[in-house]
């Protein structure tokens, strides 16, 4: 199979390439030319960019299938412009053991849309006690460890999670939440919970735990990923400690740097997520992180509920929105029309970078690279109003959007056509 | 009886009351001239009245409460209404049947007004946003009980002749869980009092100033030439425990005592919601003293939810 995109602008990140040129696709790889049978596909005045590589989603496959599946995760994903995505282990049962990894592995083989890499619980049960088998979770694959919304509370547990990932080239990616500020948090802790009377989330108990996983990282000589930060210290301690040279990453999500907490006037559970929406100081704050590199990566943390569980009291509806879909039109929104960084460093944060940390072969365009592309237009403004995913708890959902995702493509091969 | 034009111009156009941070000054006052009709006549021949004559009001508690809830029934009564009296204990809502069931099958009986208490902020708007009929919020977690701050500020305008303008209100206590004390800082704010929220600083986040009020943490500093004291109840639940050091030290610290009652402007009035602890947020002695409007606050209740009530079913009626 061959195929011939033309006349496309040309953005990879990993060759510092932005021009407008043709790329050749042969048995799903890129390649440097194609034969006269290949099939032509004219892109002139859109853009040509590596699929995205989405480090925080949730496809609730096993255990919560009626919320979302790896078959419709992924095709929401593809809908998004992802060619790979991490899979994370919160599921029912918790992806903390070789047949669990096994089984979910199997239904990836058999459903998803796009390529999906699997993460595996740091503790067993997701429960901060007792340290999952990395060795042998490694051996079938998984990419990175992580308990996810339950962050491990005991700074001895993760210090040996670190220092035992480490030996299988394993790293962690942690939900940084102290539980007992937390206990009862509804939202973010600052004027709109005082006015709603919801249980505040302060910013705090993010910082701690940033600052706790650096000093550990450090101390281990261990990489940290951390994952959708959210408040404005936090960007601090993290931008402090690249400095001194700790092995630190971070991510963003779409809705931190979009929205803020006073999109929860009307007590809309769309906009309950963990970690809240913060002030619109802290939003701008993760932007210049995004600005000077302090945060490398944009992850959606697609958390799919359903309408039944959503539509309830504000402290009755659980954690989450959907993200897959709409990332990279609310990013181009809040990031490159608001003049804050260029296409190509979108680019980089919603594809290069996330493929280098996790060590895929992803998130680039190189000759012989797997042939996981995305073709969109900038200009086009839609009205997001289906969604792939079997879930529909997005603030998005009904809004108009700039940033339209035309094609993608895995291996070569068409996984979804707007 | 009141004249027609008289009630006719006492109207508004809200089904439901939710808060009473977006209430008009101009609502306000037709509630608080309502309910002086309405307190006149409980004091007088006592007779019923008939504006929700015919009308089934639903008392829909899914927390405890005495005071609120036999008030509201009792404004029902006096205007009418037939009462049905839900609590949670013997409710769906043990089944796990959600809050929108719940509400959509009382509308389903032909109901004509719900009054609800529910533990989450924001339930009251919830259940308002999906019925046709009245909602009014007896109580919806920490966010709002706006019929407790008018029945407080009804009490307050007749000790004030009705001028708001200017008086030193405090509020004393566990602000950060009270929906009594945020339904209270729009609704004296709307009446131009200047509001002092005082307590431990556990209980009385700096974040509330920017409410525009003024937030103290010593208590003779908060009392001082206030014109009025209210008392908010310390809890003792157990998600409390770790915001203060013991009840003993809450009382000696910031607790209302004779001593500290004296640094009050003279002729300024002690005011509770209750129930009270005694000898906690408040003396004794002082609960039961002429400073006390602690009892006038729960009779003007009744008279001030009837206003409300009225006023919901009759814009709920037109809205039809």
């Amino acid at each position: 199979m061959e195929l011939i995109v033309k006349n496309a602008r040309v953005i990879d990140p990993s060759q510092n390439l932005d021009e407008v040129r043709d790329i050749c696709v042969r048995d799903g790889r890129f390649a440097p030319s194609v034969s006269g049978k290949a099939e032509v596909l004219d892109a002139s005045g859109k853009v040509l960019a590596p699929g995205f590589v989405d480090m925080h989603v949730h496809l609730r496959e096993p255990g919560q299938t009626s919320k979302e599946t790896i078959a419709s995760g992924t095709a929401a994903a593809a809908a998004g412009g992802y060619t790979s995505i991490v899979a994370m282990p919160n599921t029912s049962p918790a992806a903390d053991s070789p047949s669990t990894i096994r089984l979910i592995n199997d239904i990836i083989s058999e459903s998803a849309k796009v390529r999906v890499y699997q993460s595996a619980c740091i503790t067993e049960g997701r429960k901060g006690e007792k340290l999952a088998p990395y060795g042998s979770l490694k051996n079938l694959g998984i990419v990175a460890l992580t308990d996810d919304g339950s962050c491990v509370q005991s700074a001895e547990i993760m210090r040996n999670a670190m220092v035992y990932a480490k030996t299988f080239g394993l790293f962690i990616m942690d939900h940084c939440q102290e539980a007992t500020l937390t206990a009862t948090s509804q939202m973010n802790e600052g004027l709109m919970s005082a006015k709603l009377g919801l249980a505040g989330w302060p910013a705090a108990a993010e910082d701690m735990i940033v600052a706790r996983d650096i000093i550990l990282a450090h101390y281990a000589g261990a990489h940290i990923h951390l994952q959708h930060i959210s408040s404005a210290l936090s960007v601090d301690i993290i931008r402090d400690a690249k400095r001194r040279g700790t092995s630190v990453s971070a991510e963003a999500t779409p809705h931190h740097i979009s929205l803020s907490d006073e999109c929860l006037a009307d007590y809309d559970t769309n906009f309950k997520m963990c970690p809240p929406l913060r002030s619109k100081s802290d939003m701008d704050a993760i932007i210049a992180g995004i600005q000077d590199g302090t945060i490398e990566v944009i992850a959606t943390d697609h958390a799919p509920h359903s309408i039944d569980e959503k539509d309830n009291a504000f402290d009755g509806a659980p954690f989450g929105i959907t993200g897959l879909e709409t990332a990279f039109p609310v990013c181009y929104q809040a990031l490159v029309m608001n003049g804050k960084i260029s296409l190509p460093k979108l680019v980089s944060l919603m594809s290069t970078r996330p493929a280098e940390l996790l060590k895929i072969e992803a998130g680039t365009l190189k000759l012989g690279a797997p042939a996981d592309f995305v073709i969109f237009d900038e200009n086009a403004e839609y009205l997001f109003d289906k969604t792939f995913s079997l879930s529909s708890n997005s603030p998005w959902l009904g809004k108009r959007l700039r940033g339209r995702i035309l094609k993608t493509y895995v291996g070569g091969s068409e996984v979804f056509s707007a | 009886m009141v004249s027609e034009d008289l009630m006719e111009r006492l109207s508004w156009s809200r089904k439901d009351l939710i808060s009473t941070e977006d209430l008009a000054r101009a609502e306000i006052d037709k509630i608080f001239t309502l309910a002086d009709i309405f307190g006149a006549s409980l004091k007088g021949d006592k007779a019923k009245l008939p504006y929700l004559k015919g009308k089934v009001v639903v008392s829909l508690f899914f927390e405890p409460s005495t005071r609120t809830r036999t008030a509201f029934e009792m404004a029902a009564h006096k205007l009418g209404a037939d009462v049905i009296s839900v609590a949670s204990n013997i409710s769906s809502s043990v089944k796990g049947e959600s809050l929108k069931d719940t509400a959509r099958n009382i509308e389903a009986l032909m109901a004509d007004m719900i009054i609800v208490r529910h533990s989450s902020s924001g339930a009251a708007k919830y259940l308002a946003d999906r019925v046709g009929i009245p909602v009014i919020n007896a109580g919806d977690g920490a966010h709002a009980h706006p019929t407790q701050a008018l029945l407080d500020a009804f009490t307050m305008r007749a000790k004030f002749g009705g001028d708001f303008a200017g008086k030193k209100i405090t509020i004393l206590g566990d602000i950060l869980f009270s929906r009594v004390a945020r339904s209270n800082i729009y609704l004296l704010k709307t009446l131009g009092a200047e509001i002092t929220l005082a307590g431990p600083s556990t209980l009385v986040p700096g974040e509330f100033e920017k409410l525009g009020v003024r937030v103290c943490h010593n208590l003779e500093d908060a009392v001082s030439g206030a014109d009025v004291v209210m008392l908010l109840r310390i809890q003792h639940e157990r998600q409390r425990s770790t915001y203060f050091p013991s009840i003993s030290e809450y009382a000696k610290i910031f607790g209302l005592n004779k001593r500290t009652a004296s640094l009050l402007k003279p002729g300024a009035f002690i005011m509770h919601p209750g129930p009270i602890n005694r000898g906690v947020e408040l003396d004794s002695f002082l609960a039961d003293s002429g400073r006390s409007v602690i009892l006038s606050q729960v009779t003007n209740g009744v008279a001030v939810r009837m206003a409300v009530m009225k006023l919901c079913m009759d814009a709920a009626e037109k809205g039809k």
